[in-house]
């Protein structure tokens, strides 16, 4: 197993508060892993903790065998890059200049894109399908646009892992579904190691070849998605009444919600 | 880099170039071009070049210290002095003032007022090894609000002569009583935007967020920190040598970003030659529209910002 990503009995969270306690992983390269959990479950402070926004109180995390505490902050954005839910940017940079970021990490203070960079954002923007929007501006695109191109600009840094949170909290189901595929086909054709919290238990069942189910900061449960999403499972952790059945085409599961559903239980 | 970024750098020269002129041959007296360049008028060009350099320095410092302040803070709309070093300068130069200091020794008085409140702001918003934008921004305005009211609480039961002439000089003059003194503001202030300049790059990542700089390998609380300490140690130095002069350090960055955009690679250099130019002509204005009366250059600058930052709120919200 070539294992990418370790975590070992890590806890922390913010101040003294403690969110995550006692969690462990071995992500193998490659991977595209989901955390699901409810809200509060500590999924966004997992990944702030897994990308060194956080630190942890106990526990170490190691990237490629190398302890990331110890790593130098441009050393360690060139090899992971994050897409958060939050998009919205005040300022008008153009696109081009948003993709351009992603090699900040490649570059030295003050020194100018090389035509290299030039090279690698403009794939970054053409895989994501946006390269026809390169000259408008950040502030005036869609949602769905805007998603894009934050997530060109991640792929601009060249990142062996990838990490997003609730990538889709904001997109229609036509974009959420064109987002994930965008990032599953990043995944297979181009090896990105993924590592994806997810609100929506479908889509993290169709796309994760695992899954984390966090429950107060704690794993519940970990496996793949048939194992981890079985309606004991998401009972008892979301205190909601369900019925997983099977995606007709795939045979994924499919969770289904009921709504007043202690009535027809009791 | 690129063709725009150069047309725009000539045409910012060109016109800082026709401030200067413009503010060198206008006056109490107009003297022509070509005899204010005369030896008889050596006195009177020298008196307006150090004065014009004034109006460059503060200009340019002002602008630079916005341009961080906006990044710092996130919001393209943020003042120099958002972090209480306008109401601390005139806290200090009120109390020195009643204290009796001659005023050779306001600039200092003014400076280290500035350097508390600013310090104090720091400490309120402080949480931790964190200093969040929210916090910093109502730090700010209670520490200005409590000095302007210390200010006028000292101002009505002193007695004092001479305190209505400090006001006067709070609202910004760009008369240079010393040239020493001009040259160490200038020192620092242009040390200052080298710096800021140096963070370009950081400032870009900034402006998306902090954690999203965090993300692309910024060390995001040590810049902050950094900027912070430059803005302050600017509009400090500015204060004390000419006073409060509002809206420059928004108004001409924010104008210069429709123009040249955020990046702030283009934005400084941009910004800096764009509000020269602008300080130029506004002390222009202020010498000769009542002359020989001078109006404090703050009175115009207001004057002149308020209505275009009404109209950039207004197309702002639009947009967004």
């Amino acid at each position: 197993m070539d294992i990418l990503l370790e975590a070992n009995n890590i806890s922390g969270g913010y101040d003294e508060e403690m969110i995550i306690r006692d969690f462990s992983l071995r992500l193998e390269r490659g991977e595209f892993l989901g955390i699901i959990g409810p809200n509060g479950s500590g999924k966004s402070t997992l990944l702030r903790l897994l990308t060194r926004i956080l630190v942890p109180r106990i526990g170490n995390i190691s990237l490629g065998g190398e302890d990331i505490a110890r790593m130098d902050r441009k050393e360690l954005s060139r090899k992971l890059a994050f897409v958060s839910q939050n998009t919205f940017v005040n300022f008008s940079f153009s696109v081009w200049e948003m993709v351009l970021m992603g090699r900040i990490p490649h570059l030295a203070r003050l020194q100018s894109e090389t035509k290299k960079d030039f090279m690698i954002a403009e794939k970054a923007l053409s895989l994501t399908d946006t390269l026809h929007l390169k000259n408008r501006k950040i502030d005036e695109l869609s949602a769905g646009e805007r998603q894009r191109v934050i997530l060109a600009k991640a792929l601009a840094q060249e990142p062996s892992l990838l990490f997003l949170d609730e990538p889709t909290a904001h997109l229609d189901i036509g974009h959420q579904i064109q987002a994930l595929d965008l990032v599953k086909k990043m995944n297979i054709e181009n090896g990105i190691t993924v590592v994806i919290v997810l609100h929506d238990l479908n889509l993290a069942a169709e796309y994760c070849d695992r899954i984390i189910l966090l429950e107060k900061g704690r794993t519940f449960a970990e496996g793949r998605p048939e194992e981890v999403l079985s309606y004991q499972n998401i009972e008892a952790v979301y205190k909601t009444v369900v019925v997983v059945n099977k995606n007709p085409v795939n045979s994924k599961p499919h969770v289904v919600l009921v709504p007043g559903g202690e009535m027809h239980v009791n | 880099m690129n063709l725009t970024v150069k047309r725009n750098t000539l045409i910012l020269m060109l016109v800082l170039l026709f401030a200067i002129v413009l503010a060198a041959v206008k006056g109490p007296v107009d003297i022509p071009l070509g005899q204010i360049l005369l030896r008889d008028n050596r006195q009177i060009l020298l008196l307006r070049l150090s004065r014009i350099l004034l109006a460059m320095i503060t200009g340019s410092g002002l602008a630079a210290a916005g341009i961080a302040m906006q990044a710092i803070l996130k919001n393209p709309l943020a003042e120099p002095y958002l972090l209480g070093t306008s109401s601390g300068a005139g806290l200090g130069a009120v109390v020195a003032t009643i204290l009796g200091a001659g005023a050779v020794f306001l600039p200092f008085a003014a400076f280290i007022g500035s350097v508390s409140s600013v310090i104090l702001v720091y400490l309120i918003a402080k949480e931790g090894n964190r200093i969040p934008v929210q916090s910093l921004i109502l730090s700010g305005v209670i520490v200005s609000i409590a000095m302007s009211g210390l200010i006028v609480f000292l101002v009505s039961v002193s007695a004092k002569e001479g305190l209505h002439g400090l006001m006067w000089w709070l609202w910004g003059s760009l008369e240079v009583y010393d040239a020493g003194f001009l040259f160490i503001v200038s020192a620092i202030v242009l040390a200052g935007i080298a710096a800021i300049f140096v963070f370009s790059q950081d400032m870009n990542a900034m402006s998306i967020g902090d954690e999203e700089a965090m993300h692309l390998g910024i060390k995001t609380e040590t810049v902050k920190k950094i900027l912070f300490l430059v803005t302050s140690l600017i509009t400090a130095s500015l204060v004390s040598i000419s006073g409060v002069i509002g809206f420059v350090g928004l108004i001409i960055p924010h104008l210069m970003r429709f123009i040249v955009g955020p990046n702030h690679k283009t934005l400084i250099p941009a910004s800096c030659l764009a509000a020269a130019a602008f300080m130029v002509l506004c002390d222009t204005l202020s010498r000769t529209m009542f002359a020989p009366i001078e109006i404090p250059i703050g009175v115009i600058t207001a004057t002149i910002g308020v209505p275009v930052f009404i109209v950039l709120l207004k197309t702002k919200q639009r947009i967004t």
